[in-house]
Parts: structure tokens; sequence; C-alpha cells
């Protein structure tokens, strides 16, 4: 077989890996689908979300909560590969004759699947709580896409960051710091809600593009437009990822390349 | 290409300032096992990740199973199997599971990588536990299967770092006897430890390292011998008589104040456990505990390096 087909096989061997890993933790796999869910519960209901939105709450803030799972997946991939790189599984894989980038590949495939699964399951509870789709199926997987895209740059992310901190100490700390990043957007709330200079901030949050856009995408109410980011949500929806792709991306397989350094 | 299986030359690896590996030098003939002797910090571990392919070297020539680590690294990989510090399994899954995943990753393809799963989980008696997790195997258990996983494809070279640092005498004599099995097969094994005992009874030949190159190369005995044999340690009751007790012994000396310890060289071993008892109790010197042991891995650096390893550890 070619170098190309024995990668193939190699990255289909790390992901039935980490399919096989959900096999046999399904309690952490619901943990991960349901934590989302109660935070989207909880702001529809308790909280409050959706703050100066020009129509239904609800309907603003679950795709919203989608962009920000999206986000948050950093987290459990950077975890993912903070645990590998400790439990020194990496190594034995990185002195065995394999095609090196099948250990990324397989987390990346497996971490897109789980995010899939995600989408699936809080657009589900969306709809049961009041939230619609009003442009069609074909605008809603372009919506779909647009998240999915994000969560991609945000795993190559993740790898970097578990690849340069690599202690689990790190991973607590980002697991903290994704917060104030999150809500820094327009996830919870527009941003003409908020003091000018913060708005203006939260605007160009790469999670505002993703979640204004798939708004858009859905025909849920968005923000106030006017600003030059709000107008063009939906081309900073994809030029964003893909810039944070085209700066973490070679990173992360670069440093992944070096560990033997 | 060289009929050696390890051929080390000349290797020098930095990490910024600090010098690990500072002109290291090694050669290991075909089958057999060379223990690389040393305490922690002499470079062992860097020795291992080196040879293989997992870490860069700065300077010099490194040959594994004929081919150049720096070179080659993929014929090495094809060739070597690794058994490193921390058991490199996926704890998550069965052991089973684990070992099916690396015969796929070795490339055996689906059927071939499940039957050898099942060949070496019986040979290392792991069969009855290879659906269960590996998270919940004992140590010696989950280092059982690490060793199964390094010997997928019988490799002609196989490393083995500290390989029973931290299990308990039941794990360590588990791993010994699967080395002892393993060596029959033809296999050439590279082992470091920092337990004298354990070169002692796995390795036929022995090199000491420190400070990142070999200090002293021969089999045990030679060994042994260079550092004077045997010794006797003998805990005195009163610490005033310490002084005068060490006197009565030839070679004696104070070894620890503080738990009234004397030591002396014991040549020919139930001789001087008998003279000893005599000359104190002629003395009127009573003695808590007298033991005959094996010179310790301190003693051996001592008297080969002239320089006192930090933290002594001794097999018990």
């Amino acid at each position: 077989m070619s170098t190309a087909g024995w990668a193939a096989v190699d990255s289909w061997t790390m992901t039935r890996r980490e399919l096989a890993h959900w096999a046999r933790q399904p309690v952490q796999v619901v943990v991960g689908l349901v934590f989302p869910v109660m935070l989207l519960l909880m702001f529809n209901y308790l909280v409050g979300g959706g703050r100066g939105v020009d129509g239904d709450t609800t309907e603003y803030l679950v795709p919203g909560m989608l962009a920000l799972t999206m986000a948050f997946g950093l987290e459990s991939t950077m975890l993912a590969v903070t645990q590998d790189l400790n439990k020194g599984v990496v190594d034995r894989f990185r002195s065995m004759p394999m095609a090196s980038g099948a250990v990324l590949v397989g987390r990346a495939v497996a971490d897109m699947l789980q995010s899939v699964a995600a989408l699936a399951v809080m657009t589900g509870v969306g709809y049961a709580i009041g939230w619609r789709p009003h442009h069609g199926p074909l605008a809603a997987l372009g919506a779909l896409g647009l998240l999915l895209l994000l969560r991609f740059a945000m795993l190559w992310l993740g790898i970097l960051l578990a690849l340069v901190a690599g202690r689990p100490e790190m991973v607590q700390a980002v697991q903290i710091l994704v917060w104030p990043v999150g809500f820094l957007s327009n996830v919870f709330a527009v941003p003409e809600s908020m003091p000018g200079w913060l708005g203006a901030v939260v605007e160009w949050n790469p999670m505002s593009a993703t979640a204004t856009a798939v708004r858009d995408l859905f025909g849920n109410p968005g923000g106030g437009a006017g600003s030059w980011a709000a107008d063009h949500a939906g081309l900073l929806a994809v030029v964003w990822p893909l810039a944070l792709l085209a700066v973490f991306f070679p990173l992360a397989v670069r440093r992944f390349a070096r560990l033997g350094r | 290409m060289s009929d050696d299986a390890i051929v080390v030359e000349g290797v020098h690896k930095r990490y910024g300032t600090k010098r690990v590996l500072d002109g290291l030098d090694l050669t290991v003939a075909r089958s057999g096992v060379h223990a690389v002797l040393g305490p922690n910090g002499a470079g062992k571990t860097t020795a291992v990740r080196i040879l293989s392919t997992l870490l860069r070297y700065d300077e010099g020539r490194v040959e594994v199973a004929g081919h150049d680590v720096r070179q080659r690294p993929g014929d090495v990989r094809r060739r070597i199997g690794l058994l490193g510090q921390n058991a490199a399994v996926d704890e998550q899954l069965g052991g089973r599971q684990n070992l099916e995943m690396f015969g796929r990753l070795y490339h055996l393809g689906a059927r071939r990588a499940g039957a050898r799963a099942d060949e070496l989980l019986d040979r290392f008696g792991l069969a009855d536990t290879g659906r269960k997790a590996v998270a919940e195997y004992s140590g010696g258990m989950r280092r059982r299967l690490d060793l199964a996983a390094s010997l997928i494809t019988d490799p002609e070279v196989l490393f083995l770092d500290e390989p029973t640092t931290g299990l308990d005498p039941r794990g360590r004599a588990e791993v010994w006897a699967a080395v002892r099995a393993l060596v029959g097969g033809g296999t050439t094994v590279l082992l470091t430890t920092q337990y004298l005992e354990e070169a002692d009874r796995l390795a036929d030949r022995i090199s000491l390292i420190d400070g990142g190159r070999v200090a002293a190369e021969g089999t045990a005995d030679e060994l042994k011998a260079r550092v004077g044999g045997d010794r006797i340690d003998i805990v005195v009751r009163d610490g005033a008589q310490l002084e005068r007790a060490a006197a009565l012994l030839t070679g004696g000396t104070v070894t620890d104040p503080d738990r009234r310890l004397i030591g002396a060289p014991a040549g020919d071993r139930m001789a001087t456990l008998s003279r000893t008892v005599r000359v104190l109790e002629e003395a009127g010197i009573e003695a808590e505990d007298i033991v005959v042991r094996r010179p310790t891995l301190d003693e051996v650096f001592l008297s080969l390096t002239g320089s006192r390893q930090d933290d002594v550890e001794v097999a018990v």
C-alpha cells in the first residue's frame, strides 16, 4: 500500500480508538452533551439571556449557544491531547512505524463527530423550547457548516495549546479563561446593550461573527445592524475560522513533529 | 552498517546549557541483555529516547538494528520495541483493544492484529482480563501489557527503560520472569535501571553511566570485583562506642553516626560475619543488628567514579 494509503488506514485506526473511548465511557459522553444543553436552559429560563433583543429571546439564544458550544470544544480537545501526552501512549505511537500525523487526524475526526452529535442534541432541545429555523433546509445546513468550521479552527488551537502547555493545570486555566472570552461575545446579549467600547470588542469576537451569521441563515433575530462587523457577519464567519486555521494548524502540526527535540 | 544490535558513538545531547549526554559510547552485541545502570539524572532515559527515535541528539552517531536512527527512523521503528518509564498504553481501553490497535498500527491488518493480541495476552497471563479497562489493572499487569505491546512484531531490539521502578516486589518478579523468557527468543534487550540487583539478575553485561557518559563496563562479577565485593553493616547499641567498634574491624568506618551504623568490607561473607561477632563480643560492644549484603549502587559509584549519588535507591 502507498504511504498515503497507510496514512489513511492509521488515521482510521486512531479514530476508532476515540470511538472505543466513547463506548467505554458513555457517562462522560452524555455529560459532554448535556452540559451545553444545561447552559442553554439556564440562560433561557433563569438568567434571562438575549438581553436587548428585538424579537424572541429563545430564537436569539439558541444559535448563540450553538456557536459557544463549538468554541468551547477547544477545552475537550486540549484535555484529551494533554492526557495522551502525559500518559506516555503518544511515545508508543511515535516509536512505531505508523504515519505520525494519524494521531492528530484521529483526534480531529473524533472531535468533529462529537461536535455533530452536540449540534444535533442542541438543535433538538432548541426545537423543543420553541426555536425554529425559518429559511429552509439549505440555509440551515449552511449554518451548521459555519458552526463546524468554527469548531474545526478551535480544534487545532486546542491541540496547539496542549502541545505547548501540556500540563493538566494548564487545561484547568484554559477551562476558566474560556468563560470571559465566551461572554465577551453576542451569544447572550446584543452588543448595543453594552457600553460602546465593549460592544465594539464583542462584535469582533470570532464567536460573535459565527453566531450572527448563523442567526441570519436560520432567520432568527440578531442584534441591531449598523456596524461593519455585524453587516458582514457571513464573511467574517468564514474568514475568522480560516485565519485561525491558517495560523494554528501549521503551528500545531509543526509542534507535534518537533516533540522529539 | 554494523553487526552489533546497537552502536552509539560520541553522542551529545544538551538541554540549554545542561549536558545530559556528554560523549556517550556504547556497543551492544546481538542477543542477550545489556543493562545501563546509573543514578537518576545520569542520562539513561535520554539515551533510550534517542535510541528509540523519540528524541534528536546534537552530535555523534547512533545505529540500531543496523540502521541509522537519524537517517532511517522508519527502518529502526519497524525493528524495535519500547517499554518506557510510564506505561505507554491507553488506560481507557481494554488490554485486548490496546494490543489490537497497536497491531493495526504496525500494519498487521485487522485479522492478524486480533490473532496476535490473543496470543500475547495468553503468553503474559492476561487472557482472562483482556476485556477489562487497563485503568483497573494492577501495576504489574499494566507493565506486562505494556511489555506485550512492545513485542507485537517480535522486535530485534527491545528497550526497557526502568521497567520495574515503582512496582512492588511481586510486580518486579513478574517483569523479570517475562524478560528472562524473552532472551531465549534471540531478542537483544537494552535495560536501564537504578537497581544493581536488577542488572545483576538480568544482564549479561552492564554499562555504568554517570554524567552522561559510560564510567565502567563489564559483567556483574567484574564490576563488583572492582568495588571490592560484599559489605558488612553493624548497628551499635551505644553511640559512644562507634569509633572504637569501627577501629576493631579491618577497613571499618563509621558510615552513619545518627543511625549508629558502622561498615566494613566482607570479602569472605560468613567468615567476616563470625569474626565480627567474636571481636565485638570480646571488646564488650553490643550490636543491635548485623547484616552482610551486596555493595549498593552508591558504593559502586563512589568507588568507580569518585562521585556520590544524591539519591540512593537500593532494591529490597
